[in-house]
């Protein structure tokens, strides 16, 4: 396969081929195939797409936090000019948390029922700087007015249950800088909170990203959000990432069918109900163990021609462009309007 | 304590206060449906009472009352501290009872100890290789002891160590006879005691064992755990300070709701390895019909009971934050 989107020089993250197996006695199933990106130093990727898709199985594969009933195999995976391969336990354990850190999509589920806030974010700093309690305690505080937490001292002594799910998320992700990480994988981290307070943790990530020049893989499959914290996207598809590049780019000139689809699926913004069904992709998005031989989207696409039954198009990057694309007829920039 | 624990624990008290006026009332009644009393039991071991004899001591122990009468009786009776009196022992009722309970709260106290940290620590062991031999082999060990029952461990243990290794005592709680130091007394009692505790706590084991195995397979499923790792936690770190203490509130809600069964354990117990306890007295009084040392023994059983639950939910709202206490 051609390698794709390839890294810019230096960057944080690099993946290249990096594919998760569903280990099965009839044979492996692909439910992650052969995915390429990068993420520069403070930089949002996001990657969106339908839930299925494998975009939250890719950042626990990061992270080596899938299941053991699945595999995870990569040709190169690099963080902050780390091989991360195949790590050991050992240098992964190193890794978590103090270069890259997770950000969940369910902050009540994510953080621990019996132990307070000051416990969970005091473990977290104790475990990658060596701090008395005091200090620890200290830092927690300056963590908890980083992400905006009002009366930050008093809500150290909480446990989760008694916090809004904004102030949990916030809390999620207090933890997750404590270890002063040069990547932040956020998984869906605004999908369980009502839409006000999601609007609030997006700016609060925009700006720690900005302003601790993080890198940052954002997972989701809300475009209105990718538009706003993202700087590149990486459109995937059963498994697949089909096409990639600037957000103002591939928002404004689509060249997969699928990127185009989805943005036709949007809503416009308007309550006005002018008697217009928002157009849908007709059909489904298939299983990875019943993925067409071909393109995965081809059965859904009016696009779609005889080779793309055959072969499985190639992510390649287009000469002389940060954009790539995995289709075998792509539109044409001209043809959308 | 904050005012809201307070609270909690004077409505408790009042609640507790509720059941074992119930519970005396309960068990006073059930006992007078049986027919025969203490006099008809004494004068059909003497052979040699008259009616007019029998109708006496009746008379004298205020058995020809109405039951009512007699019930207000024993309430007034247990209000002042008087549980009654026992004329097969020829001692009162709280003082036979408080002789012998020591023994049976030692016994059940180490039991519980021994069956909640043998049975939570092979359960976690077996929820940590989940699936793998040593899983397999905890699983079919501890059905062995859950089938086997408790009698019959007791009874094969002594053959065993005592009979033939002669490692430990056979029965009673204390080596007779023989004076000694405070230090010698705790290990003589110890020494005593490995038996009862082992024949009593293997069948809980078996049940905590489970109850933790299943508990920590489904906490460590939680996406808090995988937060944990997400840290860069170690797996002893992730098990020990994040997954154990969620993994352990179902196990201490268990101990609350087995305490009372194993007080009738620890009949058989006593019976077995001789154990100057409360069981066995109760077993005793039941077949001397001794009415007022029945009645006695459920009542200060039931007041232990109650106590336990008190403390394991006490124990229970330190351990999860989330049960806020009210009223």
């Amino acid at each position: 396969m051609t390698p794709s989107a390839s890294a810019p020089k230096g960057a944080l993250l690099d993946v290249e081929g990096l594919s998760i197996l569903i280990k099965d006695k009839r044979g492996d199933v692909r439910a992650v195939d052969d995915v390429s990106f990068s993420v520069a130093a403070g930089e949002t990727l996001a990657i969106v797409g339908e839930s299925g898709a494998g975009k939250s199985l890719t950042a626990l594969a990061l992270m080596r936090l899938l299941p053991k009933t699945l595999g995870v195999e990569a040709k190169r995976i690099t963080l902050a000019g780390q091989d991360l391969t195949s790590p050991s336990e050992l240098d992964i354990r190193k890794v978590r948390g103090s270069v890259m850190a997770m950000i969940f999509q369910d902050p009540l589920s994510a953080l621990n029922p019996v132990l307070t806030v000051e416990r969970q974010l005091v473990e977290a700093i104790r475990l990658h700087e060596t701090i008395s309690r005091t200090d620890a305690r200290a830092r927690a505080l300056e963590l908890l007015d980083m992400v905006r937490i009002p009366a930050a001292s008093a809500r150290l002594g909480e446990y989760p249950h008694r916090l809004s799910g904004g102030m949990r998320q916030r809390v999620m992700i207090a933890m997750a800088l404590a270890g002063r990480p040069k990547l932040i994988l956020a998984d869906e981290p605004t999908t369980a909170l009502d839409v006000t307070i999601s609007g609030q943790i997006l700016d609060l990530l925009k700006e720690l990203q900005r302003d601790l020049g993080l890198g940052m893989l954002f997972i989701t499959h809300d475009l209105h959000v990718v538009r706003s914290v993202a700087h590149r996207v990486a459109v995937m598809y059963s498994g697949r990432v089909v096409e990639s590049g600037s957000v103002a780019d591939v928002f404004e000139r689509p060249r997969h069918p699928y990127t185009e689809g989805l943005i036709q699926a949007r809503p416009h913004g308007s309550f006005v109900t002018d008697g217009h069904r928002l157009r849908e992709i007709a059909g489904t998005v298939p299983v990875p163990a019943a993925r067409p031989p071909g393109c995965a989207f081809e059965p859904r696409c009016v696009r779609a021609e005889a080779d793309c039954r055959q072969v499985v198009p190639p992510l390649v990057r287009e000469a002389g462009t940060p954009r790539s694309l995995a289709c075998f007829h792509p539109l044409q920039q001209e043809q959308y309007a | 304590m904050n005012r809201h624990l307070l609270n909690y624990l004077g409505w408790r008290l009042l609640q507790s206060l509720v059941v074992i006026t119930i519970v005396v009332i309960g068990s006073f009644m059930l006992l007078h449906l049986v027919p025969g009393d203490m006099v008809d039991v004494l004068g059909g071991q003497r052979g040699d009472m008259d009616a007019e004899l029998m109708a006496t001591l009746r008379t004298r122990y205020g058995l020809d009352q109405p039951m009512l009468v007699q019930l207000f009786n024993y309430v007034t009776g247990v209000l002042q501290g008087d549980l009654g009196y026992s004329f097969r022992n020829s001692n009162t009722v709280l003082s036979l009872v408080l002789q012998r309970l020591p023994a049976t709260i030692l016994l059940v106290v180490c039991s519980v100890a021994v069956a909640v940290f043998i049975g939570t620590l092979a359960g976690v062991f077996a929820a940590r290789h989940v699936h793998r031999p040593i899983d397999v082999i905890i699983s079919m060990v501890v059905l062995v002891f859950y089938a086997t029952p408790v009698f019959m461990t007791g009874l094969g243990l002594v053959i065993i160590f005592s009979v033939k290794l002669k490692l430990l005592p056979v029965g009673g709680l204390i080596t007779p006879g023989v004076d000694m130091t405070t230090l010698q007394l705790v290990g003589d009692v110890a020494q005593h005691l490995i038996l009862p505790v082992l024949s009593l706590s293997l069948f809980y084991i078996a049940i905590y064992a489970r109850l933790a195995r299943a508990s920590m397979l489904q906490v460590l499923n939680q996406d808090y755990i995988r937060t944990a790792y997400a840290k860069g936690l170690g797996t002893s770190h992730v098990i020990i300070g994040h997954a154990l203490r969620n993994a352990l509130l179902p196990v201490v809600t268990m101990v609350g709701l087995q305490i009372a069964e194993l007080f009738g354990g620890a009949v058989l117990t006593e019976t077995i390895f001789s154990l100057p306890g409360v069981g066995r007295l109760a077993y005793d009084s039941v077949f001397e019909r001794d009415y007022p040392l029945i009645l006695g023994v459920l009542l200060v059983c039931s007041f232990v009971i109650i106590l336990v639950n008190l403390i394991i939910d006490l124990i229970y709202t330190l351990l999860d934050p989330r049960v806020e206490v009210s009223r």
